[in-house]
């Protein structure tokens, strides 16, 4: 009797977790045969290349993939010596009372709503600086919004950095820096990368930070002091203020997904080259 | 008791000159002539003492062992050596330490080169995640030597002190972590080796390693002795008396670890001065 409660609390157990499981996974297929399914028909050659027409309902997305690359750009240009330097500082230089105040403001900074960032990077870049709606300002804005995600994340690997490699390194007379050079740094790739990824899927979701730093001009721009629309505001323009404009939407949705899916995967195999060149090169 | 067991091995040895001879078996191929001498040493770790008033000197060319139960400082004492006790955090150390005539423990010392000098290897081996060669490639370029000769030279020679070079010559360039457990800890060995130490500080390096890897270990550890001045922490008293010309106790009294009984190998085994040493090396405590 007590035998058959056991077996029946197991078999409960499981068809919870698989159910869990079926739910998420079925969500999120649901939601990627949706864009699919409506989105596939816009996407061709032309509609990735050429410009907009009627406020996006016909015409392709071009200018704005070429804006939302160069704020990606931007960020990234300003997130990762920034990030790599504040999770060196976090893990190797200091501990106690002003680490923690550290990463105390950067938890509260990664819960902080995108509006809010938005509307500093808007007083911040746009006005203060002088740099104006900007993919400049953009740019910085979402590096504002990543750095706390890639610093955690960066100073949880290198944290997590087996303490024998440290003392090893130490015990054989190298500088601090040879050792985060040599071994730390390659040794916590991983994590550095996975907060990457982390951080480039929240710039490249990112809607209301955009739209008061970056701004909506969805003309091809000339150069980094140029506005860009960034294909969610995009997507969010076109499904909210222009009727007409789904069939577009759906189409720049798929886009995003692919590019996101794209930039993972670049991403991840350089960081695998990379890795792989400092573990085996003389 | 500490004076007389200072006295007790002073006179038992005649001094001979020091040379790179090659490796005579017997406890009496080394000489006592005193590389590293502690005086006083105490170490605590946030206010908490862990070892009290050590004092011994270890000679050069001879291999020390430091025996006795856990916890009673034999690890501490083998940092205080290099400093690794600096990247303990709330560790503090006081005493003397002179190492070649240098003292040690002075905050102004060059704590790179003594640990070039005075070299470590970890319970468990630890080689980084980078290739066989350049984990011994890198800490010899970091310590300056970029000629690209030199390095190689070096590198083979590291190895083929250890004997490891006829077993990865032909895959130099492999991830180190894919050695097998005895191949990483000897890769460590010559790691340390390749920046040509003169002394080598070994906390416990065969406990993790299967036996047969842990008597190839211990072979290569016999066969280092004269040539470098080791320093051995180990829980396998058959062991410390194999390889050891010396041995030091430490045991634990009122919670602090302390130095018992230092001594010639063979005498501190079969005719310990101490009711503490005589009961622990014939395993009736401990």
């Amino acid at each position: 009797m007590l035998k058959n409660s056991f077996r029946l609390n197991d078999l409960l157990m499981t068809i919870i977790v698989w159910l869990s499981a079926a739910l998420v996974v079925g969500a999120f297929l649901w939601l990627l045969s949706d864009l699919t399914l409506h989105g596939i028909a816009k996407l061709n050659w032309s509609f990735l290349v050429s410009a907009p027409e009627n406020a996006g309902r016909d015409g392709g997305i071009g200018p704005i993939l070429v804006s939302t690359l160069l704020i990606l750009g931007v960020a990234l240009l300003a997130t990762i010596p920034l990030g790599l330097g504040t999770a060196v500082y976090l893990s190797e230089f200091t501990s106690g009372a002003s680490a923690r105040s550290i990463r105390m403001s950067l938890n509260v900074l990664a819960g902080v709503p995108s509006i809010v960032f938005g509307l500093f990077g808007n007083a911040l870049f746009c006005i203060w600086l002088g740099l104006g709606f900007s993919i400049l300002s953009g740019g910085l804005t979402l590096a504002c919004m990543m750095l706390p995600i890639f610093i955690r994340s960066t100073e949880a690997g290198l944290s997590a950095v087996a303490t024998e490699w440290r003392h090893g390194a130490a015990a054989l007379g190298l500088t601090q820096a040879a050792a985060l050079w040599h071994v730390l740094l390659p040794a916590a790739a991983p994590a550095i990368i996975a907060g990457l990824m982390l951080s480039i899927g929240r710039a490249l979701a990112e809607t209301a930070a955009l739209i008061f730093t970056s701004g909506y001009v969805d003309r091809m721009p000339d150069s980094l002091s140029d506005s860009g629309r960034a294909l969610s505001v995009h997507i969010y323009d076109l499904s909210m203020n222009v009727t007409g404009g789904d069939q577009s939407a759906y189409g720049s949705a798929l886009v995003l997904i692919i590019l996101l899916v794209v930039i993972n995967n670049v991403a991840a195999s350089l960081a695998n080259r990379f890795l792989s060149q400092r573990i085996t090169s003389s | 008791m500490m004076h007389d067991t200072k006295k007790l091995w002073r006179s038992a040895v005649l001094p001979t000159s020091y040379t790179l001879s090659n490796i005579e078996q017997g406890a009496a191929c080394c000489v006592p002539i005193p590389q590293i001498q502690v005086e006083n040493l105490s170490v605590s770790y946030h206010g908490k003492s862990v070892l009290e008033g050590v004092s011994l000197d270890i000679n050069k060319g001879c291999i020390t062992a430091l025996i006795g139960p856990s916890g009673c400082g034999k690890t501490s004492f083998l940092s205080t050596l290099n400093r690794l006790t600096d990247l303990i955090p709330g560790c503090h150390m006081q005493g003397r330490i002179n190492i070649d005539g240098v003292d040690v423990t002075d905050p102004r010392l060059d704590v790179l080169a003594l640990r070039r000098k005075v070299g470590m290897i970890f319970q468990k081996p630890n080689p980084f995640p980078l290739s066989i060669r350049r984990n011994i490639e890198m800490p010899l370029r970091e310590h300056g030597l970029r000629q690209r000769s030199a390095i190689d030279e070096r590198v083979e020679r590291a190895l083929r002190d250890v004997g490891l070079w006829e077993e990865v010559r032909d895959r130099l360039d492999a991830p180190a972590l894919a050695l097998s457990g005895g191949q990483q800890q000897r890769l460590c060995i010559a790691r340390a080796l390749a920046l040509e130490p003169s002394i080598l500080l070994m906390d416990e390096p065969c406990s993790a390693l299967d036996p047969i890897a842990s008597a190839v270990v211990e072979e290569l550890i016999q066969r280092l002795r004269n040539r470098y001045t080791v320093v051995i922490v180990t829980h396998n008293l058959a062991q410390a008396r194999r390889v050891a010309n010396f041995a030091a106790f430490f045991w634990m009294t009122e919670r602090v670890g302390k130095l018992i009984e230092f001594g010639r190998c063979q005498s501190l085994f079969d005719s310990p001065s101490h009711d503490l040493t005589a009961a622990y090396v014939t395993g009736i405590s401990g």
